[in-house]
């Protein structure tokens, strides 16, 4: 008797699972396995449904491809430049907002505005401020003539260059969503603890580093992994500013890659998509396993 | 370290866009705290008395008056400057260092030729532990401790670098009532170790009368009375203080005064000489009644309960204000329940008389 009203309790939750189980499942864990299936099957052809046979070639031609190399070190160095620059960026800016009082409403709205603006209108506006054309040097080389530079094709010009803009307009997305974390987890540190510190004498860059900093540090450390992870995902950025022919431009990101294997002009290769797909979602695990381990020893909860 | 207040008065400006008016938290108070006593800043909520604590903090600046610690003016110098140790109500322990960086965590901001050693900075630290005896929790975090614990800890925090005046913002609200008896006599005894100037808040009178050198009860930001706790107790001045203090709490009375004699409803009580006639509130302490079976004032009996030690008679009377009577006799006495009426003399050190328009009180002999 008692048994049988436990199964019918759990039949009742998997019942209220249902839903949700059949959705992911169908959206996200069988993709996922077929991506992983796919990447093994050599030459395989979504038309006819046929391979020649299971191995690693895939892989092998995703390593080997110049392209997917270039995809790698630009995502790389998106990660590594943004990542940090945006986080330390909007601690910074938070920091301010939390310490003034007059239109500080008005700021954090300001701040916000990149959030709900669209990613191609603001890639558009971009291009518009950085692109150098036949007619007009544009709104940036203008200044940078004013201060007695030479003008530089931000969007068509040298690698350095195109990588700046698109770090830039990277921090710029991102910032909005961590400043409003950020801000909200400033609020949230009890005001006793710095009355408790300067009844002590303790100096502002000490309670900032004592103080501030451990209490906010899940959200500190939160906005870090999903950063990590966003800038490992950027793609619709790149072609917001650069048009759709990445690999042309040299700066195409590896959601790029796998994007452009699948329907790019070059396209129709799911097995070599999926292979890339596998290796960035490698990267992605390290990455966060690493941050894991880190945040262990800094991040007080 | 004497700690002088000069008319200290703060105001706040008002929240309310209406009134213009300024909300007056502390209204020229003035006070010397004695040398090396335990001083408890007692009041209802709203009070002022925390803003007075925060005022000799210096977390909050005076609107005007002044603060000395001995000859020192201390009035326009930041809370680091003052040399005084803070316990917050809520402890503040920071919550992501072990016991140990906490209580070392005010030397380490010291600077200059007040810096110590690392060798120097853990035995002050352990010192401080031991007077709150929690040296053996040191490595711990504060969320691992116990409310006491926790409230040790922040004492010793207070008190590691040996401040000239200890301030405790409520220091045993956050207990349970066990704890709260163990810990005050604890505040006590460190207080008499170091022999630090220590001035505390709190709404519970017990709690201050218990372990007070002495008492300031606080109304509406003025200082209704300073004393010994006893003295305000058996002395209190004005109708506030007399109800503020004593569980259970005072027993007030309509009453007039006839031809030098007391009369609460149509009894003559008690024989008040030098005060004319009038029309006057009675307050009388619980043990002020004395069971008789002659007695002159005549109460309706609702019942009896008995807590041991003494019983407490709950009756009633038309010319109360509130609800019952509750008068505390000894065991020894027996009281008939079949009765509806039961007889009380006064004894009349235990009777206070005060005005009806000012709440002040009335003296009379006896």
């Amino acid at each position: 008797m008692e048994k049988k009203k436990i199964s019918f309790q759990s039949l009742k939750g998997w019942l209220y699972l249902l839903p949700a189980i059949l959705f992911l499942g169908f959206f996200m864990v069988y993709p996922l396995i077929d991506v992983f299936v796919y990447s093994f099957e050599e030459g395989y052809n979504s038309a006819s449904q046929t391979y020649f046979g299971i191995g690693g070639y895939n892989y092998s031609y995703v390593l080997h491809d110049n392209y997917f190399l270039q995809a790698v070190k630009n995502t790389f160095l998106l990660v590594v430049i943004t990542v940090p620059l945006s986080t330390g960026l909007a601690l910074l800016i938070s920091v301010g907002l939390s310490s003034i009082k007059p239109l500080r409403n008005l700021f954090q709205t300001v701040y916000f505005l990149p959030y709900v603006t669209n990613t191609l209108a603001v890639g558009l506006v971009f291009m518009i401020l950085f692109k150098k054309t036949a007619y007009t040097d544009g709104l940036i080389n203008l200044v940078i003539t004013w201060f007695g530079g030479s003008a530089v094709d931000f969007i068509d010009g040298p690698y350095w260059a195109k990588m700046f803009v698109l770090c830039f307009y990277t921090i710029w997305v991102v910032m909005p969503f961590k400043i409003l974390i950020l801000t909200s987890a400033l609020a949230s540190v009890n005001q006793q603890y710095y009355n408790a510190a300067r009844v002590d004498g303790t100096s502002k860059l000490r309670i900032f580093m004592k103080i501030t900093l451990p209490m906010i540090s899940p959200m500190l450390f939160y906005l870090i992994i999903t950063g990590f992870i966003g800038a490992f995902k950027a793609y619709s950025d790149a072609v917001a500013l650069f048009g759709t022919n990445l690999n042309a431009a040299k700066m195409n990101t590896i959601v790029g890659y796998v994007y452009d294997m699948l329907y790019g002009d070059s396209g129709g290769y799911p097995s070599y998509a999926s292979a890339a797909a596998i290796i960035l979602f490698a990267i992605v695990l390290t990455i966060t396993c690493i941050n894991l381990l880190v945040s262990k020893k800094n991040v007080h909860y | 370290m004497e700690v002088i207040l000069q008319n200290l008065t703060k105001k706040f400006p008002s929240r309310d866009r209406k009134k213009r008016e300024d909300v007056i938290a502390v209204n020229d108070f003035s006070f010397a705290i004695p040398d090396g006593k335990l001083i408890g800043l007692l009041g209802p909520s709203g009070c002022g008395k925390s803003t007075t604590l925060n005022l000799i903090s210096g977390l909050l600046k005076p609107t005007s008056g002044r603060i000395f610690f001995g000859e020192d003016d201390v009035t326009d110098l930041p809370p680091e400057n003052r040399g005084i140790g803070l316990v917050f109500q809520n402890y503040a322990l920071y919550p992501h260092l072990s016991v140990k960086q906490n209580i070392l965590f005010p030397l380490e901001n010291l600077k200059g030729k007040d810096k110590l050693s690392k060798e120097e900075m853990l035995e002050k630290a352990h010192e401080a532990a031991k007077l709150v005896q929690i040296d053996d929790l040191m490595e711990r975090k504060p969320g691992e401790l116990s409310g006491g614990q926790q409230q040790r800890v922040a004492i010793a925090r207070a008190l590691v670098k040996m401040p000239r005046v200890l301030l405790l913002d409520e220091p045993l609200s956050n207990l349970d009532a066990r704890l709260r008896l163990q810990t005050r006599e604890e505040i006590k005894r460190i207080q008499q170790e170091t022999k630090i100037t220590t001035i505390f808040v709190t709404h519970d009178q017990e709690e201050a009368m218990s372990i007070s050198d002495m008492i300031v009860v606080m109304k509406d930001g003025v200082v209704q009375q300073i004393g010994k706790p006893q003295e305000v107790y058996d002395n209190p001045t004005n109708l506030f203080v007399a109800k503020f203090l004593g569980t259970p709490p005072i027993n007030i009375f309509n009453g007039q005064v006839r031809g030098a004699r007391l009369y609460i409803g149509e009894d003559a009580v008690l024989d008040v000489q030098g005060v004319a006639d009038q029309d006057l509130y009675v307050g009388i302490r619980p043990e002020g009644f004395l069971l008789q079976e002659d007695g002159p004032l005549r109460a309706d009996l609702r019942g009896v309960e008995v807590m041991g030690r003494d019983i407490s008679v709950i009756s009633g009377h038309d010319a109360l204000l509130g609800e019952t009577i509750r008068s505390i006799i000894g065991t020894d006495n027996k009281v008939n329940l079949e009765n509806a009426t039961v007889r009380f003399a006064l004894k009349p050190h235990k009777v206070f008389l005060f005005d009806k328009k000012t709440e002040e009180r009335v003296q009379f002999g006896f």
